[in-house]
């Protein structure tokens, strides 16, 4: 193994990691919701609009709004995906979360803010699985 | 309420973008631990994290609000057979994939079309759990 290590890469993650922070912050105290995106995404696949809807609005236009002032790299890694692989994987990630109550977001931000043990374990079992799956080198490359 | 919820989406999805979360084969690297390790994703959970708690914790020990009551309820739920499952096989797509449902969305959005579609197997993927495979395995 090796690691690879870029200061101003490491100094983007943590200035975006804390606008997601202080994102949740934000709908906990304005709205008094938990910001996990699985579950707003669910709720508004079961027809309920409300705090959802406004949060995943927001979320839809954050890309038009960030192009405003930055030139945006998105996605490159997608375009080479075979797409059953693809599918299987959106569906994976769509049962898991569902089953599971939360994704990174809900679980990995929220959660671990608030000390949840059930949390915890949810971060490491979905990341251990992840790790392992890379680790095998499973991907959606041809 | 309802703008509070609008620019927390803005916010959540633009600390996305700068972070590189959106970017697949970044997180695919980030989890990449015996090969060419990335570890810079990190930052974005640890950060998010540490931002977060002092409110979070402040709310759930000496609110009185529904906010305080939902973290409480939260925190006190157990780890069931339907938390690891669930986590497992989220686990098992996100590798794959490299994408999560926040970034997923956030890409999505921004008109790739694989993520529109990728966006639309999760979204069968939610339904299907929650009729099919949730009522089986609590």
């Amino acid at each position: 193994m090796s690691i690879v290590f870029d200061s101003a890469e490491v100094l983007r993650a943590l200035s975006g990691g804390v606008l997601i922070g202080l994102a949740a912050v934000l709908l906990l105290v304005g709205s008094g919701r938990i910001a996990g995106i699985s579950g707003h995404f669910s709720a508004l696949l079961q027809g309920q609009g409300g705090i959802s809807l406004w949060f995943l609005a927001g979320l839809f236009a954050s890309p038009w709004l960030v192009r405003l002032f930055t030139p945006l790299t998105l996605g490159e890694a997608l375009t080479d995906a075979r797409w059953l692989p693809l599918l299987g994987a959106g569906l994976l990630v769509g049962m898991g979360t569902q089953l599971g109550s939360g994704c990174t977001s809900g679980h990995g931000v929220c959660g671990l803010a608030n000390l949840s043990l059930r949390s915890l374990v949810a971060v490491l079992v979905f990341m251990s699985v992840a790790i392992l799956v890379v680790a095998l080198g499973g991907g959606l490359s041809a | 309420m309802s703008l509070f919820a609008l620019l927390a989406g803005l916010l959540f999805g633009a600390g996305l973008l700068l972070s590189g979360m959106t970017d697949p084969a970044r997180v695919r690297a980030f989890l990449d631990i015996t090969g060419a390790w990335n570890p810079s994703l990190a930052f974005v959970m640890g950060g998010a994290v540490l931002t977060a708690l002092p409110v979070f914790l402040h709310t759930r020990r000496f609110a009185t609000t529904p906010a305080a009551r939902t973290l409480r309820d939260l925190a006190a739920k157990p780890v069931d057979r339907a938390l690891l499952l669930g986590a497992a096989l989220f686990g098992v797509g996100w590798g794959l994939s490299g994408l999560c449902p926040g970034p997923a969305l956030v890409v999505a959005a921004s008109g790739n079309l694989q993520a529109l579609l990728f966006v639309a197997a999760l979204a069968l993927g939610s339904v299907l759990s929650r009729r099919l495979l949730a009522p089986r395995i609590r």
